[in-house]
């Protein structure tokens, strides 16, 4: 991969940092008259997620990551690895546990996820936005309460847990921002 | 950048007619004064030793000596203004172009413009009194706050830069989470000038521009060391919301010890693994014959205009930024 000098910083440039791949955030030249010049820069770490600060001299290089993200459709797991494929030139590739994390309950069948590659290997998994996930569990809940006053929680297929309002019940669909965690609405099937 | 609207300026009509409006204060301003405007070389032989300053150079094959010249483009006009100092004894102003060999950023192009200027039988802090009634005229600041340098690390930082150890200074800079590649190690005035950028800019000048005054005498540049205390430069800065407007000094008149700075400053180049600069004869030459007592100040103009409308990108107040020019 190539190097950077600072003076190519800009948000979205992946580096190398500590050993792994970063996202750049901002980038800052600081330089006082007199004084020696900088690169304040704030980056993101795209296996831990830490975001923070570091300074650069200017005119230093580091190391390029070789990050891309890519649009793959979730196929299934094997208990061990989430198989997934592109659905153009139908190449599977495979994420373990690690790169998946927290998104495991938003994964369904056949939705297209991003998938960040390092060195072609998935380190992170995004799901889409919304899902539509089947409740398998929730409490039949009150009588005549149709406006949602703070709802109750359910079970969905994959193991989630969502707030849904009372009237929604066992079985139905249900769609869901994967970014807040919020259910959205009841689907017709 | 290689879209097809690169050929495009990035100041605004407006922006252009703010700048010209300026340019008509600050002569104003000075000829109401009798300070007298001067042009002097962009491109001389001559160039800065500063560690941290660079000027960029070019070959002259014409010369009448009958051999190549590196000529260097001026990051200030200091040297050749005080040049005309020694011959004429008389208060000068430039407002020009000045070049530096440095990044592009949001306060920064290699190419701006700088207004310097001296006044004779001044001190620096009569030339600060000067320098809030320009800023009344230019920008309306109706009025400018002082602190020492000393006062602002002990404010801000529970610091004292004069008399605390590098290791001290080295403590609170790690305290302060400045994390810093390490590929090189940085040093005591290093750490001052990084503390200073990040933790005591953003918090002084917010109201009113300040002048932060007596810069410890490790970082003199041009200036006379204090008369009462040594540990200090009659230095000073000007910070406003955030941003460094201007440098100036009670300025040195002797040249023996300018030459010394001029070698200190070569051998911490060295240091650094930096190309050693050579010294520039003909201003230690007027040194030598004598400068009048008196004291000089370089102000960014760019940033005055970016100041005083609301611009937050320096782009808004230059035609071609250096990426269009």
């Amino acid at each position: 991969m190539a190097n950077f000098s600072t003076n190519e910083f800009k948000a979205g440039l992946k580096i190398m940092l500590d050993g792994e791949p970063c996202n750049i955030l901002e980038n800052e030249y600081v330089k006082p008259g007199k004084g020696q010049a900088f690169n304040r820069v704030k980056i993101r770490k795209l296996i831990s997620g830490k975001v923070l600060e570091k300074t650069f001299r200017s005119g230093e290089s580091v190391e390029g990551a070789d990050v891309m993200d890519t649009e793959l459709a979730y196929l299934y797991t094997d208990g061990e690895f989430y198989h997934f494929m592109n659905n153009e030139t139908f190449e599977q590739i495979a994420a373990d546990e690690k790169a998946v994390g927290e998104n495991i309950k938003w994964l369904v069948e056949n939705d297209v996820c991003t998938i960040t590659l390092w060195n072609g290997t998935p380190i992170t998994v995004s799901p889409p936005n919304f899902v539509e996930l089947e409740i398998t569990e929730t409490d039949p809940g009150l009588k005549g309460d149709t406006a949602g006053t703070g709802g109750k929680p359910a079970t969905l297929s994959t193991g989630a847990v969502v707030r849904v309002p009372l009237f929604v019940q066992t079985g139905e669909v249900i769609k869901v921002d994967t970014r807040t965690g919020e259910y959205v609405s009841r689907v017709q099937k | 950048m290689t879209t097809p609207d690169n050929w495009r300026p990035t100041a605004s009509l407006q922006a252009l007619r703010e700048r010209a409006q300026l340019y008509t204060a600050i002569r104003q301003f000075f000829a109401a004064r009798g300070v007298l405007e001067v042009d002097t070389p962009v491109l001389s032989h001559g160039t800065v030793t500063d560690v941290f300053i660079d000027g960029f150079s070019t070959n002259f094959a014409y010369s009448n000596s009958g051999h190549n010249e590196t000529l260097y483009l001026q990051t200030s006009p200091e040297f050749a203004l005080k040049r005309l100092l020694a011959s004429y004894q008389t208060s000068i102003y430039q407002l020009s172009k000045v070049f530096r060999h440095e990044g592009f950023g949001r306060l920064h192009n290699p190419e701006f413009t700088m207004l310097e200027w001296y006044r004779v039988g001044l001190d620096h802090h009569a030339l600060m009194d000067e320098i809030s009634d320009l800023l009344k005229a230019l920008i309306g600041a109706q009025q400018t706050e002082r602190m020492t340098y000393q006062l602002a690390f002990q404010k801000y930082l529970n610091l004292d830069p004069l008399s605390d150890s590098t290791q001290r200074i080295a403590e609170v800079f790690n305290d302060c989470h400045i994390d810093l590649s390490d590929e090189y190690p940085i040093d005591h005035d290093g750490m001052l000038q990084l503390l200073f950028s990040y933790e005591i800019e953003p918090r002084i000048g917010q109201q009113y521009p300040c002048f932060i005054y007596d810069y410890p005498a490790s970082q003199s540049s041009l200036a006379k060391i204090n008369r009462d205390d040594p540990r200090v430069a009659d230095r000073f800065e000007l910070y406003f919301k955030g941003t460094e407007l201007a440098n100036g000094f009670h300025e040195l008149q002797d040249a023996a010890e300018q030459r010394k700075r001029f070698e200190h400053d070569n051998r911490l180049r060295r240091t650094f693994r930096f190309e050693e600069k050579p010294l520039d004869e003909r201003f230690l030459g007027a040194l030598e014959a004598g400068i009048p007592a008196c004291a000089g100040v370089a102000m960014g103009i760019d940033r005055i205009l970016m100041l005083k409308h609301g611009y937050t990108h320096i782009e808004q107040v230059l035609a071609f930024p250096v990426n269009r020019a």
